[in-house]
């Protein structure tokens, strides 16, 4: 057999990775795009003006697209588990699998039935109807990412569970503390909220590209006015998310907050923050950093004293709290320099949105022409739509790689949770095919929005379920019955 | 056992059987594209049979596997590490019909448009050929360790009978499919479906009888429970021969829940060779049963009460969206 280093956990550990970022691509894209349309379709039935009734259908299109990638690639998900970690699912299938369940019975029925609805009932249903379609579309989707991440909160912070005696999996024994895990609901609407920025800016960006070549200027302004004010509400909600989230790790998971601010040694009374540094990973030091004073205290504690513990530290507490259960030689350091990035790529990246989404709103007052003559921001705003994925993907390596070694966190390890009866060879296979399929996936979805997008708004909607029907129907059929 | 742990077995079945009666006629009409129907217009009307609804067909196999794992962890752990090249090339073939069809409906070049309606023939033939096998195989019996732990070969999986299985359910879903396309267009479709069924049944037949045979020497359902396993092979033969009736003599509902209900025999006859048993080791101390292999009281308690909870509001919105849909459509017109 081929030797390449490779070993198991390493190839399941890069498949997670992989199959959840390329996921988690689409995920947020047809999550806020449902909210946005389902925004645009309402005030067509509120307004009765059909440009938002074009709009809808239009930027629908991609949330058709998005979301059939997104659904294959979620059944990856649910069987990933199974394949690649039997273990972590034999440990935790008390607690894991009832979320997953629950979310495919409540969440997946809805918006996979009511998707269809929306798509080939455009002519049959009254406005309001089709409208209520798309909400419940919407509403499914987020009740699918709360249960999900009612799992994946477990996993940060177990909450509500015993260990069982005589298999020594865990057991749940209050699912009201489960589903009431503050880790939940601080990452919950962060999650959601990151999700309609998500969709507000790649219809900022695909506009704004529009309206540099002067092509349906009225239609594509008033896209992005919708955009904007959703981006900039939902900017403001992912700060203020984040924060919550962000300070509840101090006490909740140190290790991955001191790793987000880039702290080896505790931080003085003077909280000094680093705004960029340099690390020595091998030694645990920084090597150099640009730091600024009080500011950690503020993001920490709102306030300008107290102290936060730093890696080393943490560390020192780790060994003495589960050296007795895991032994010694645990290394509890998580990738700093990735964590450290990431963090300050999206905490960046949000204050961006909410300052981009205030300027454009400005210069897209309804009687003022300033948008089409700041030709710098359209281009700025066009390449931001490839943002809000660097900026998901970036807050996902620091959730999932903060949990390091822990795949529950205090209760299981990564490397003890892995099939131990799958092989490197298959294992390298399904990466290497998956990547490709990916691939192909993804650029495919991106021609498609190209292509949407060079069509234009004017195009029309043939997905109606009675196009392509001639007259001559079946007597048994309902519709005949109001045939002439 | 405990009647609660019962109930859940029950139950993960009753959700494959829903996956089967739904997703297989979807999984036929995906194998039609190519075939069946023969331009690009009449692609287009049988695939928009399936349009509104395969999507939510799909959720009854995610709800299945996330049952398994909510109820049978250890069942969930065993099957899904097991058959992982099996499972892996399933998810492939679902991938790639899944996109196909928004895929196709967008390509603009012919070229396109023929890889896409490749991609939902061969994805779904593979996916039910591969459903088949890999079923076919689990009742036959694999290695599994002590720990749970199934390590497979290729000659554990893929030999005559579980090949034959997959044929068998392949055929099933075609013809499902056929009948299925029978009930939701009108016209020459509608004709052809008939007479490509007319062949089709014949072949169904004779690869029924094959499988009830291999099925004899293959597992033990015979020897642990005669009356059951032919009672349940008997009625798979009569649905089959109810739904080739109404081929016959045109009666469309006939045929359709016939074949359905065909499908839903194999299921019915998996899990009842299955009980007590979730998982059938060569050797038979290394079996996992339902009494050990299910999640603690607490939890199916409350799956239990959720899932009475949801699943008859999820119904009722699942039949009406098909009731929406009642509506047949017209076959192209020739040379238009």
């Amino acid at each position: 057999m081929l030797n390449l280093g490779l070993d198991i956990l390493g190839l399941a550990r890069f498949q997670f990775g992989m199959t959840t970022v390329f996921h988690f691509f689409f995920v947020p894209f047809s999550i806020g795009l449902a909210f946005v349309v389902a925004v645009m379709e309402t005030m067509y039935a509120i307004k009765g003006d059909e440009d938002y009734k074009k709009m809808a259908q239009f930027w629908g299109k991609m949330f058709l697209y998005s979301f059939a990638v997104g659904v294959v690639t979620g059944i990856i998900q649910e069987f990933q588990f199974g394949m690649n970690w039997s273990e972590y699912s034999r440990f935790m299938g008390d607690i894991f699998g009832a979320p997953l369940a629950i979310e495919a019975l409540a969440a997946f029925f809805l918006e996979s039935t009511f998707i269809g609805m929306w798509m080939f009932t455009w002519d049959r249903f009254n406005k309001w109807v089709h409208t209520l379609f798309i909400w419940l579309v919407m509403f499914g989707s987020s009740l699918s990412a709360l249960w999900i991440l009612a799992a994946n909160s477990f996993m940060q912070n177990p909450l509500g569970y015993i260990i069982n005696q005589k298999t020594g999996h865990v057991q749940m024994v209050s699912f009201g503390k489960v589903v009431g895990n503050p880790q939940l609901w601080n990452e919950f609407p962060h999650v959601i909220f990151g999700a309609f920025v998500t969709a507000a800016f790649v219809i900022a960006g695909c506009s704004a590209w529009r309206l540099l070549k002067k092509d349906h200027v009225g239609f594509y302004r008033k896209s992005l006015n919708v955009a904007l004010v959703i981006g900039l509400i939902f900017s403001l909600g992912s700060i203020a998310s984040g924060d919550l989230q962000t300070r509840y790790l101090i006490n909740n998971q140190p290790m991955k907050f001191a790793a987000m601010e880039g702290l080896y040694k505790n931080s003085t009374n003077k909280g000094e923050w680093a705004a960029v540094s340099g690390f020595d990973t091998k030694q645990h030091k920084t090597t150099w950093s640009v730091d600024v004073p009080y500011v950690l205290n503020l993001l920490s504690y709102h306030k300008t004293t107290g102290t936060v513990k730093g890696m080393n530290q943490v560390n020192k507490d780790m060994h003495a709290k589960y050296d007795k259960k895991f032994g010694s030689d645990m290394n509890y350091y998580v990738p700093t320099k990735t964590l450290f990035w990431s963090f300050r790529i999206m905490a960046g990246a949000g204050a961006l949105f909410a300052l981009l989404a205030i300027v454009g709103l400005i210069f897209n007052r309804k009687r003022s022409q300033l948008i089409m003559k700041q030709r710098w921001f359209l281009y700025i705003l066009g390449l931001c739509l490839w943002l809000p994925f660097v900026v998901n993907t970036a807050g996902w390596f620091v959730t999932e790689f903060g949990r390091y070694p822990w795949i529950v966190y205090g209760l299981l390890t990564i490397a003890d949770a892995v099939s131990p009866n799958v092989s490197v060879a298959s294992l390298l296979t399904t990466n290497i095919v998956y990547f490709a399929m990916f691939a192909i996936m993804g650029l495919v979805m991106i021609i498609l929005c190209h292509r949407t997008l060079k069509a234009g708004p004017d195009v029309e909607n043939t997905d109606g379920y009675s196009a392509g029907d001639t007259k001559e129907l079946d007597p048994y059929s309902k519709g005949a019955f109001n045939h002439d | 056992m405990t009647s609660l742990q019962f109930l859940w077995f029950i139950l993960i079945g009753v959700l494959f059987s829903g996956f089967f009666f739904l997703e297989g006629f979807d999984f036929g009409v995906g194998m039609l594209v190519k075939s069946f129907a023969k331009t690009s217009d009449e692609r287009d009307v049988v695939i928009k049979t399936i349009g509104p609804h395969w999507d939510g067909n799909e959720v009854w196999l995610i709800t299945a596997g996330g049952a398994m794992f909510a109820s049978f962890p250890m069942w969930y752990a065993t099957l899904f590490s097991g058959f992982y090249l099996v499972l892996f090339l399933i998810l492939a073939a679902l991938i790639f019909r899944g996109v196909s069809f928004e895929f196709r409906a967008n390509m603009k070049t012919d070229t396109w448009r023929n890889f896409w309606e490749w991609a939902s023939t061969i994805g779904s033939f593979c996916a039910a050929f591969l459903f088949g096998m890999l079923f076919t195989a689990m009742i036959a019996g694999m290695p599994i360790d002590k720990n749970g732990d199934m390590t497979a070969h290729f000659g554990d999986y893929v030999n005559l009978f579980s090949v034959v299985g997959g044929v068998a359910v392949t055929v099933l879903c075609l013809v499902h499919g056929l009948n299925f396309i029978r009930l939701k267009t009108t016209g020459e479709l509608r004709e052809r479906a008939l007479s490509w069924n007319k062949i089709l049944y014949p072949v169904l037949f004779a690869g029924e009888v094959v499988f009830a045979i291999l099925l004899f020497f293959s597992t033990d359902f015979f020897d642990k429970k005669p009356m059951t396993t032919t009672a349940i092979v008997v009625a798979l033969v009569i649905f089959t021969v109810l739904a080739y009736w109404g081929v016959l003599g045109n009666h469309e509902w006939l045929s359709f829940i016939g074949s359905g209900l065909s499908l839903i025999s194999v299921v019915v006859l998996i899990f009842n060779g299955l009980f007590p048993r979730v998982m059938i080791a060569n050797n038979p101390a290394n079996s996992l049963l339902i009494k050990n292999s299910s999640n603690s009281p607490y939890t199916l308690h409350l799956m239990t009460i959720l899932t009475f909870t949801i699943l008859p509001i999820v119904l009722i919105y699942f039949i009406w969206s098909y009731w929406v849909f009642y509506k047949r459509l017209a076959s192209p017109k020739q040379n238009a």
